[in-house]
């Protein structure tokens, strides 16, 4: 069987096209996400991760201060929602439900 | 109201075994209000038990259920209760070995698939709790002399895994839980491998191209880029190191660049 160790060269030259690759499209934290405070309409806020830790889809109001959902990075702050309310990077005391 | 009316009259153990056996007595000394043996009482607690832990394997194995139906699920998750008792309070923790006992269990033998199904959900959960890191910067390896590239070795970034699958894991996992309205083909035929990647709060499930696993597990282990690369391409042939790398890349696979 022939040897199909990559010649140095060959290697350096893989790796260069990877990595411009990379440069040309997006790079990877440009589709990353935050979670945003405040922006959910009720019942639909994120963060179910399996067995024991459900709280998906169960903020009871909309744009609940303390429930979040997965945003693109850098939309948070600035996404405008009804009646002045801004969405938060921490949780608020806005719009919570009653007691 | 007294303490002594609270001090234990049932050991830990005793309850235990009871807990476990729906056939067992209610232990002696386990009671009520008015003082009497309260078998229906014990009965709705023992339930409890079995259903929330079935519910918690209905909560992390999506694709297994909705490959099953509920009822087959709920009967399948019992069974596996009845066996594997929580050896974590944590229940997000509880299933582990979901998979492996498919595998085993005697009436699922004629799908041999969903084993595979149950590992690869298992993976997925352990990436999304897997310890947060910052991916490698790719521009670290663009500067790296071109004679010291094959010496390099990277540092996996925590939620990062290859699954490999003698079936087509892939297609399986996304037709029943993570794309279930695309209409994907699923050809049994077709063996498939699966990087699963954390890179910030999402955890990413992709493909992985042909001798991506042997690539990536070189790696994992320890080896150099140019023995990775190498492995790779000498067990299969359509290895492309660029593609493979971009893609890696990409999705954080890696934390740290390592020199010799």
């Amino acid at each position: 069987m022939k040897n199909k160790a990559m010649s140095a060269a060959i290697l350096a030259g893989a790796v260069a096209t990877a990595v411009a690759g990379l440069s040309a499209t997006a790079p990877a934290h440009a589709q990353a996400k935050e979670k945003c405070y405040g922006v959910s309409l009720k019942g639909q806020n994120d963060c179910k991760a399996g067995a024991g830790t459900t709280c998906a889809g169960t903020s009871t109001v909309d744009y609940q201060g303390n429930a979040w959902t997965l945003v693109p990075k850098g939309t948070c702050v600035s996404m405008d929602l009804p009646d002045g309310r801004k969405g938060s990077l921490t949780e608020l005391d806005r719009d919570l439900p009653e007691a | 109201m007294n303490a002594s009316e609270f001090s234990p009259r049932v050991s830990a153990d005793t309850f235990g075994r009871a807990l476990w056996d729906p056939a067992a007595e209610t232990p002696t000394g386990l009671v009520g209000p008015d003082g009497k043996t309260a078998p229906k009482r014990f009965n709705v607690y023992r339930n409890n038990v079995v259903a929330s832990l079935s519910e918690a394997l209905e909560q992390s194995f999506p694709a297994v259920g909705r490959l099953l139906g509920e009822d087959y699920f709920k009967a399948l998750a019992r069974a596996f209760v009845a066996e594997h008792p929580p050896r974590s309070p944590v229940l997000m923790w509880y299933g582990a070995e979901f998979g492996g006992f498919i595998e085993r269990f005697p009436p699922l033998q004629a799908y041999p698939y969903l084993a595979d199904v149950a590992r690869v959900e298992w993976a997925w959960l352990e990436a999304y709790h897997s310890a947060d890191a910052l991916p490698l910067d790719p521009a670290e390896i663009g500067a790296v002399a071109p004679d010291e590239i094959g010496n390099i070795r990277f540092e996996k970034h925590p939620a990062s895994c290859v699954f490999r699958s003698e079936w087509p894991i892939w297609d399986l996992v996304r037709a029943n839980r993570f794309d279930p309205d695309a209409n994907i083909e699923i050809d049994l035929e077709k063996p498939q491998s699966v990087l699963i990647t954390r890179p910030e709060l999402e955890v990413e499930l992709m493909l992985l191209r042909p001798g991506g696993d042997v690539f990536l597990s070189a790696l994992f282990d320890g080896g150099t880029l140019a023995e990775a690369a190498a492995a790779a391409s000498s067990q299969v042939e359509e290895f492309s190191l660029s593609d493979t790398l971009s893609d890696c890349l990409a999705n954080g696979v890696f934390t740290t660049l390592v020199k010799a």
